[in-house]
């Protein structure tokens, strides 16, 4: 009679300001790799649909949001959506083998059922770069969630003007999507490419990602400051450079945004593992603006 | 709020009346090498076996909320096809009789950030909904901070709060379940000598506390002494084993694994409590490590607990129990580090 009552763990309070309620924390949509295209000697192309026809239409996402792929028994890990997000839950990731899962999905077959969740974080915001200039700049692996805004932008091409895509990598094998660029570049698209060493076969520029950003900033006659938003991705070393050298163009801060990359093991604001101080990349990033970079500690 | 005074000898009948339920209380674990008396949380089957004298405890309630392994999910795996289970591990009422505040304002913050989010982590939210806490007043320790951390008192989180008067037991009721369960005793209202009584001894418990954290501005100060060379020297010394994370009562970083079982027919998803002082806390796939050295991580560990925090909740992620200054192996300290952070060394002795 004194045996306290067991409260109910699903509140009724809340529930429809959340994401998700408690029971479905930990949850994943069965998905099906689809098809396997390998890119480069390391990473591939995976076409993943969720096998739920309704599940997989109300699969919603801005572009630069990322999932969380699972594979049972092997691992979890976030991956940038590389798709367009008018496909819904009809997802592209491109992966590099590197890690234990990323090794396991090296070697599965077409047909294999994934786990997703997802999206989580927050996007690109594209729609408030409608009218003005856009420059993408990557380097190597950053193609990847760079991608995704970059479908966003194209189909709606009319909406924005000038559009330029600078892209780096160390070798010319290590090019990623190389069998869309000619398709880009039809949608009137500056795309330049540049790699740090060069091969037989190579004729394009060879050195670092900022001669390129160079030439195309005193195209503009040294001043970004105009209608012009900027999207950075690559790894650590290349942000600071590459940003500086916007902002020295007079480009503002909250007009670049990165999407930096960190060891996440929950995707849902709860592990710690993706903090820069007490950020979490998976809640308020992936994407951030150079303000809010600058006023953390340890970002880039 | 209401408050009742009970005899002391009523106690073991409060005891008795709520021991169907799961018990968990301070009891004593032996003795450390320095001759202090251990005490840890742990199931009750006696009121003998309740301390609540106890002076801390080595772990705080973490591990009934949090514990250090859980199983998030599990898998069937058959012909390709899997399909996932998922058990809160949720099954039973805990009552906790005799909690310090700083305990009870630990499991506070930790709400802030796995209850009240965007998505709610209902392994721990269930566990926590299905806590009835009684608090116990303390004598602060040498090395209690809460003081500074604001954290000495706590002003919600519990069922009821017990204040040793001597004679008698002062108890703030802060549920209605609570206010039932003390109607199956005699109880009475406050009178005016108990109200001088219970004033005396906060105010008695007030002047014991010796250790303090100056936290004024602490925020801006973290930021401005961010590449201050004491943290290297504070890294030198830390040994990234991760105790402090193990015994603080906020620390709740976690990592997962996922572990396929011999017969290859099931898989299970496991969290383990992690720290951010291992080496591993932020390396990414491709052996990128974001915090590589034992400086950057421990900076981390008190900037996100003094600045990071403070700036998204508005409060430290810090209870000043002491409790990581005590297991820490090379000696570091919150106190120690926040003075020395600040230039204040000199001033301590």
């Amino acid at each position: 009679m004194n045996k306290l009552e067991f409260v109910d763990v699903m509140p009724s309070q809340g529930r429809f300001t959340r994401k998700t309620d408690l029971t479905s924390f930990e949850y994943s949509y069965q998905a099906e790799i689809t098809s396997v295209y390998p890119l480069t000697a390391t990473e591939k192309l995976y076409q993943i649909r969720i096998i739920d026809p309704d599940l997989r239409q109300s699969f919603n996402f801005q572009p630069g949001q990322f999932v969380m792929l699972e594979l049972p028994g092997i691992g979890e890990g976030p991956f940038s959506i590389s798709s367009s997000p008018t496909r819904h839950g009809d997802i592209e990731l491109c992966i590099r083998a590197v890690g234990n899962l990323t090794h396991f999905l090296d070697r599965v077959p077409r047909g294999t059922v994934v786990g997703i969740s997802g999206p989580f974080g927050r996007g690109f915001p594209v729609e408030e770069m409608e009218g003005s200039d856009i420059l993408l700049i990557a380097g190597g692996l950053g193609i990847v969630p760079l991608r995704a805004p970059l479908f966003a932008v194209l189909e709606n091409r009319s909406r924005y003007k000038c559009i330029d895509i600078i892209y780096g990598a160390r070798k010319p094998s290590e090019l990623l999507f190389t069998y869309q660029h000619q398709m880009w570049r039809q949608f009137d698209i500056n795309l330049d490419i540049i790699v740090d060493e060069g091969d037989a076969e190579w004729t394009g520029p060879v050195g670092r990602i900022t001669e390129i950003l160079e030439k195309r900033i005193e195209q503009s006659k040294g001043d970004l400051s105009r209608k012009t938003f900027a999207i950075v991705c690559g790894p650590p070393v290349m942000f600071k450079f590459v940003c500086n050298m916007l902002i020295e163009a007079g480009l503002p801060m909250q007009k670049i945004f990165v999407s930096l990359e960190r060891r996440m093991h929950c995707g849902r604001g709860k592990c710690c593992r993706c903090n820069i101080g007490a950020t979490y990349t998976c809640l308020s990033g992936p994407v951030f603006d150079y303000w809010e970079v600058m006023n953390m500690k340890e970002a880039i | 709020m209401l408050f009742r005074v009970f005899a002391r000898k009523e106690l073991e009948t409060l005891y008795e009346i709520l021991a169907v339920n799961h018990m968990v209380g301070p009891v004593s674990r032996g003795m450390s090498k320095e001759g202090r008396e251990l005490y840890a949380f742990d199931y009750l089957y006696d009121f003998q076996d309740l301390r609540l004298d106890f002076t801390t405890t080595t772990h705080s309630l973490k591990p009934f909320v949090l514990p250090f392994q859980e199983t998030l999910s599990s898998f069937t795996v058959e012909d390709g096809k899997w399909e996932k289970y998922v058990d809160l591990n949720i099954y039973k009422q805990h009552v906790f009789f005799g909690v310090h505040a700083c305990d009870i304002n630990a499991l506070n913050k930790l709400d802030k950030v796995l209850s009240e989010q965007l998505y709610p982590d209902p392994f721990y939210t269930g566990k926590r909904r299905n806590m009835f806490i009684i608090g116990i007043g303390c004598h602060p320790q040498p090395f209690c901070f809460c003081r500074s951390m604001g954290t000495d008192t706590v002003l919600h989180g519990f069922d009821m709060f017990l204040t040793d008067l001597g004679d008698s037991y002062f108890v703030e009721i802060q549920s209605a379940r609570a206010w039932d369960i003390l109607q199956q005793i005699p109880t009475a209202e406050p009178d005016e000598e108990d109200h001088r009584r219970f004033v005396e001894s906060v105010e008695t418990r007030n002047r014991e506390f010796s250790c303090h954290v100056d936290t004024s501005d602490l925020t801006k100060i973290l930021d401005l002494e961010f590449q201050s060379p004491v943290w290297e020297e504070w890294g030198g010394q830390c040994l990234s084993c991760g105790t402090c994370a193990n015994v603080c009562p906020t620390c709740y970083c976690y990592g997962v694994r996922e572990h396929v079982d011999l017969d290859l027919q099931s898989a299970s998803k496991i969290r383990r409590l992690y720290s951010c002082n291992l080496i591993d806390f932020a390396e990414v796939a491709g052996g990128h490590n974001f915090r590589p050295d034992s400086s950057s991580r421990l900076k981390y560990r008190y900037y996100h607990k003094h600045r990071g925090f403070q700036e998204a909740y508005e409060e430290p992620l810090c209870v000043g129990c002491g409790r990581c200054g005590q297991a820490c192996l090379a000696g570091i300290t919150v106190p120690d580090v926040i003075a020395s952070v600040r230039g204040q060394e000199e001033q301590d002795e």
